[in-house]
């Protein structure tokens, strides 16, 4: 069905680019999430830094401006010793092809061994991971409408610490899914972690064409769907879907699919709500459920940079010579 | 040849002995005790018991602190460290099953100090081997072993703790 | 010039024939097929045993590069591709660089045809003044100067309206419309099919009603208008039910389908494979089956290669940001024989698709073996076998689908007016 693995996967079946959650397997998904729990007690400590990607060079290649993912990438890197450059062509014009393999090539004559890759265009990050030297990893920091697996990621770890297993929840992922990466990884990442009902919630106007076929259940209604559900999703709606035929008002969207606190009731009364932010309140989310207990929003924020920093050990990891052995300590 | 759950019984209660008058001898009082993760925090568990239980113990993994990332990557599955004391300006007794090369004891003592200052560490070993590639000793060793290059000593455990020599394949 | 050849199994669909025998040509024009000529001498021999002889091929749609710059692919590289691939005839699209919407154009055209000679360019002008859309274009001089029928490619028009007096103007100036059905409003900014790989791959789609809500209009257009209207690169089952209940009720249309749609499908796309960006887009498997059976039952009339030479540059880059086409002229007959092999259809109909089919949509005498027709002709062995490798194309375009696809059937000779054209060296 995919040919994703053939590029994400080195010959060993280690991680060597991380592009999307779809196709992985369970076990290496399991992977990450443990790995990221270990990353995530570093933050604890009087420095808060390990040795492990000493001497290693990161490239933040970012040609969509977000100052949120690229600083939690930026924090992982520097909390795993790596150096990082942050390379913002954002605002220049050389999202063009041509140029936009120029300048890989260029930053890769510098040494690079990793690159951080953010584009509006689906299928960048893939691009990129098919052109760059063997030695060089690269991470998926958002391509297009595709998808952002560390996202997805750390909303699943943001579940596995909340939830008991992935087995019996049931996940709502509430707004514009067909211009959302992050619902796409998310909803790959719920099914091959085992959450057997997975339900999209959204106007026919914002669903993706045959998105049953990712194994959702779809929801017109926001009521309906929030009945027993353990998580709630709730994704940014970007202003420019105003303008285009897709709603007409942020009022008008609030009503139908806002998340209220009325609503939130219809939920499990241990239901999370989650949100990739930055958050829209009152168009998204009514102000008083984002900053309610029930909201796990903040934590998703710092559990983002346990999952970037596993992320990259893990790939630049696999590029190593032989094999990681089980063997705890092979060199005392 | 091997050393079983008794013989190793008898070395603890040795270097245990030996450990408690180091401390006194140069004055550690009050001090903390930290294993390296699996056999380090066996032996560690052991000779906190007879120290008594006020020693409070604590496990260190140095996966991310290996200087050998670039050769084989990530292990799978790390445990996080678990020290669950402050560390600053304390006596650390540091224990490992066995110092071969050093470099475990390196990457041990760069992540200790990540967690804050300690006033002093003390190097307790099972075993002390041939082989080593940095100037590290311990100060109190169960056992020193002559062994070649191609052999490779390794702690079973946690119960009953065996060591045994094995050639390596 | 007298040419024989001899022994060879003559196909041609124009005439149903389908027989052993020889074709004797004299100053090319075919003289006799099948009956021995008394007395005829030939210059040169061609020996086709256990060869087919068959018309040269006639592309509807094929382009050989932008005109006005020195770029990639030229008149000169994309005609030796052609005449390789035994296409005697080619139809160049008004899209290119300049648009062909002057008599000049198609002058500067046929003159580097005219130079090149291995294959025969005809051109088809422009709808509307530069394809803009907004009004009509010098439809009668376009024809004058030698353009077969007019088309505004894939540009929009910018209504109704000035699609009807368009319509209008091309029928009583005796044009044939060709039509590339797409509603640009609904293709919206989409690159591939509007389904399950769109919304996994998280490409923008284009909808089935983009090509249909088009074709819907042209037809109703069409029937108002009485202008004779060729349909090219149908994509969708829909469509080609729409063209079907249209020619049942007697309207004067006809239809084409390119190469890619009868062997790839929206799957092919999966993995962000740059050569299968392709307007319009590859479709779902129902549409390929609807595309084949609207073959077989004659609901379209023609294959066309849609060739497309590109540079590197042109497609590397992440999948929207590069041009869709394909380089594909070189597999057509190939393709074609493998629908024979495959019992989709028979020889006669595979190849009446690709020369008198064409031929009559552009009502030119080519494309036929008969008695006093240009020898434009060919000669294949069928059970040679091939295997694609894009850097072996003669087409400049290395932006081949077919890569590594294992193909039957080689020309061994092509003629254009008796003149052998491929092999290079005689």
């Amino acid at each position: 069905m995919t040919g994703n693995n053939h590029i994400q996967l080195d010959s060993n079946g280690r991680l060597k680019h991380f592009l999307t959650t779809e196709g992985l397997s369970r076990q290496l998904l399991v992977e990450i999430l443990d790995n990221a729990e270990s990353f995530a007690g570093v933050a604890h400590r009087a420095v808060k830094k390990v040795p492990l990607l000493r001497g290693k060079t990161i490239v933040n290649l970012f040609f969509e401006p977000s100052t949120r993912t690229s600083t939690t990438f930026d924090l992982a890197a520097n909390r795993l010793s790596a150096d990082v450059v942050n390379v913002n062509l954002a605002t220049s014009s050389t999202s063009k092809g041509e140029s936009l393999l120029d300048t890989l090539h260029t930053l890769e004559a510098m040494h690079t061994d990793m690159f951080v890759v953010r584009h509006s265009s689906s299928g960048a990050a893939h691009f990129i991971a098919g052109h760059v030297a063997p030695h060089v990893s690269v991470i998926n920091a958002g391509d297009g409408q595709h998808a952002h697996p560390t996202q997805a990621m750390l909303d699943m770890f943001t579940i596995r610490r909340h939830k008991r297993s992935f087995e019996t929840l049931t996940v709502a992922i509430v707004g514009d899914i067909m211009h959302s990466r992050v619902a796409r990884s998310d909803i790959h990442a719920l099914k091959t972690l085992g959450v057997n009902d997975v339900r999209v919630v959204g106007p026919k106007t914002l669903m993706p064409a045959d998105i049953e076929s990712l194994g959702v259940r779809v929801f017109d209604n926001l009521d309906n769907a929030l009945q027993q559900v353990d998580v709630i999703i709730m994704l940014r709606l970007q202003k420019e879907r105003m303008l285009s035929a897709s709603i007409p008002s942020e009022s008008e969207y609030f009503r139908r699919y806002g998340l209220t606190q009325t609503r939130l009731r219809l939920a499990k009364p241990d239901a999370i709500v989650m949100h990739p932010g930055p958050i829209n309140r009152g168009i998204e989310i009514e102000s008083s459920v984002a900053d309610s207990n029930q909201s796990v929003i903040l934590q998703q924020v710092s559990h983002g940079i346990a999952i970037r920093m596993a992320v990259m050990a893990m790939t630049l990891g696999s590029l190593s010579g032989s094999l990681a052995k089980n063997d705890e300590n092979p060199d005392n | 040849m091997t050393l079983d759950a008794r013989q190793i019984d008898s070395l603890l209660d040795d270097m245990t002995d030996r450990l408690r008058e180091l401390l006194t001898s140069t004055g550690k009082t009050d001090p903390l005790i930290i294993g390296i993760h699996t056999g380090g925090y066996w032996i560690a568990k052991k000779i906190q018991q007879r120290l008594g239980l006020s020693v409070l113990l604590g496990e260190l993994n140095i996966a991310f602190y290996r200087d050998d990332f670039s050769r084989i990557g990530m292990h799978p599955h790390v445990a996080p460290s678990q020290l669950p004391f402050n560390v600053e300006d304390r006596h650390i007794i540091l224990v490992d099953d066995v110092l071969h090369s050093g470099r475990t004891i390196r990457a041990a003592m760069n992540e200790i100090f990540d967690f804050g200052r300690p006033a002093s560490i003390t190097l307790v070993v099972l075993i002390e081997r041939t082989g080593h590639e940095l100037p590290i000793k311990a100060d109190i060793v169960g056992k020193s072993l002559g062994l070649k290059s191609d052999e490779h000593a390794k702690l079973l455990g946690p119960e009953p703790l065996a060591l045994e020599i094995k050639k390596a394949e | 010039m007298k040419i024989q050849i001899t022994n060879g199994r003559i196909i041609d669909p124009a005439n149903g024939l389908d027989l052993i025998g020889s074709v004797y040509i004299e100053d090319g024009v075919i003289l006799s097929v099948g009956k021995a000529v008394a007395g005829f001498k030939p210059q040169h021999l061609i020996d086709a045993t256990d060869q087919w002889v068959c018309p040269g091929l006639i592309d509807l749609s094929a382009r050989f590069g932008d005109h006005a710059q020195q770029g990639l692919a030229s008149i000169a590289s994309e005609s030796i591709a052609a005449a390789s691939a035994g296409v005697t005839t080619v139809c160049c699209p008004p899209d290119t660089s300049p648009v062909i919407d002057t008599p000049a154009v198609v002058e500067l055209i046929n003159q580097r045809a005219a130079r090149s000679g291995k294959t025969r360019i005809f051109t088809i002008g422009a709808l509307t003044h530069g394809l803009a859309g907004d009004r009509l274009a010098e439809m009668y001089s376009l024809q004058q100067a030698g353009c077969v029928a007019v088309s505004n490619a894939n540009r929009p028009v910018a209504s109704n309206e000035i699609l009807r007096r368009a319509f209008e103007y091309a029928a009583s100036t005796n044009l044939t419309v060709f039509i590339q059905a797409e509603d640009h409003t609904l293709r919206n900014q989409g690159v591939i099919n509007e389904g399950a790989f769109s919304t996994r791959l998280g490409l923008p789609p284009i909808p089935e009603t983009a090509e249909t809500v088009a074709v819907s209009t042209a037809l109703l257009l069409a029937e108002q208008t009485g202008v004779r209207a060729h349909f090219c690169r149908l994509s969708t089952a829909r469509a080609v039910n729409m063209i079907a209940r249209a020619k049942q009720s007697g309207l004067p249309v006809t239809a084409d389908v390119d190469i890619c749609h009868l062997y790839l499908t929206e799957q092919d796309v999966d993995g962000y494979n740059v050569n299968c960006h392709l307007s319009p887009p590859l479709r779902r498997l129902e549409d390929q089956q609807a595309l084949i059976q609207g073959l077989i039952d004659g609901t379209i009339d023609a294959v066309v290669s849609d060739h497309y030479p590109l540079s590197e540059d042109a497609k590397v880059a992440p999948f929207n940001l590069t041009r869709p086409g394909a380089s594909t002229i070189e597999m057509l007959l190939p393709l074609m024989l493998d629908m024979v092999t495959r019992k989709q259809l028979s020889t006669l109909q595979a190849l009446e698709k690709v020369t008198s089919n064409p031929a009559r949509i552009l009502d030119q005498n080519l494309g036929s073996l008969g008695v006093g027709c240009l020898a434009d002709l060919i000669v294949i062995d069928p059970n040679q076998s091939w295997t694609v490798n894009r850097q072996n194309l003669r087409s400049a375009g290395k932006n081949t689908p077919f890569d590594g696809w294992e193909l039957m059937g080689k020309i061994t000779h092509t003629l254009l007016k008796g003149q052998t054209v491929y092999p290079a060296l005689e």
